[in-house]
């Protein structure tokens, strides 16, 4: 799936300058918990989360999550978007709740853990 | 891969504003090193986990990296309250974080088994009053 059809998907706002839609994401995690994300997210996936501090982008870059959502219309403080920018994490925000954000990605496709995983 | 590097972050307790910079860093260099990218991202979450420790706990400490064609070794060494029970620190979901530590996402008793989770060795010293010194290392020579 791609950012451009996660963004249709969960009517979302782009909030990077350098978003490129094209960019595949194989796979999604959710949490509020950046411990939870170093220990149980997957490379090349997308985060999708309500935590908009610069830690969030901080995590993200060391576990090689390809984007990054916010939810419940909750947008990230500007340090956050300097920051995601430089590390060049695009990253949407949609009024949908994390509940809802999950189950509409799913429903077009999206998994999180692959029965492939080990 | 290129040849051996080494270098040294300096960590300061409760500077969330750079909390990760570190890391990162390290990051970036084994990337240029032409490292695995799974083993990259081993090495950099557990070393992100140890340098949050550090500045969520610790006055001040200093992360330093080896990396070898073997081997990336990291050791981080703190000034702060010590492990009074290293084995119960390694148990997942034991922390003494702060509330204002877990609204920031950290602090949920996972960092140090994870490390060890990413790391093929793991070793802890630690006096209470005085600090801690981690070390890990992960081998260059596996795939994932």
């Amino acid at each position: 799936m791609t950012l451009d059809e996660i963004k249709d998907i969960l009517d979302a706002e782009t909030l990077s300058a350098h978003c490129d839609g094209n960019t595949p994401v194989e796979r999604a995690y959710c949490a509020d918990l950046m411990s939870d994300v170093l220990c149980f997210s997957f490379t090349n996936s997308l985060l999708i989360t309500h935590l908009t501090n610069a830690q969030v982008i901080r995590t993200a870059d060391v576990a090689n999550i390809k984007a990054i959502v916010f939810c419940q219309g909750k947008k990230p403080p500007r340090e956050t978007v300097v920051l995601a920018e430089g590390k060049k994490i695009p990253m949407l925000v949609t009024g949908y709740s994390m509940f809802d954000s999950c189950g509409k990605l799913y429903e077009k496709g999206l998994r999180g853990k692959s029965e492939s995983d080990t | 891969m290129t040849n051996p590097s080494e270098g040294t972050f300096f960590l300061n307790g409760k500077d969330f504003a750079n909390a990760g910079n570190a890391s990162g860093s390290l990051k970036k260099v084994l990337e240029e090193m032409g490292v695995p990218p799974p083993l990259i991202r081993r090495a950099s979450i557990a070393a992100f986990e140890a340098e949050m420790n550090t500045i969520i706990y610790a006055v001040a400490g200093i992360m330093h990296y080896y990396v070898t064609p073997g081997t990336i070794r990291v050791v981080l060494q703190d000034m702060g309250p010590g492990i009074a029970d290293i084995d119960l620190a390694m148990t997942e979901g034991y922390s003494t974080a702060p509330d204002y530590i877990r609204d920031m996402g950290f602090g949920s008793g996972m960092g140090l088994p994870n490390i060890k989770k990413n790391a093929d060795s793991l070793a802890i010293n630690s006096v209470v009053g005085e600090g801690t010194t981690l070390e890990f290392v992960i081998n260059l020579d596996k795939t994932a």
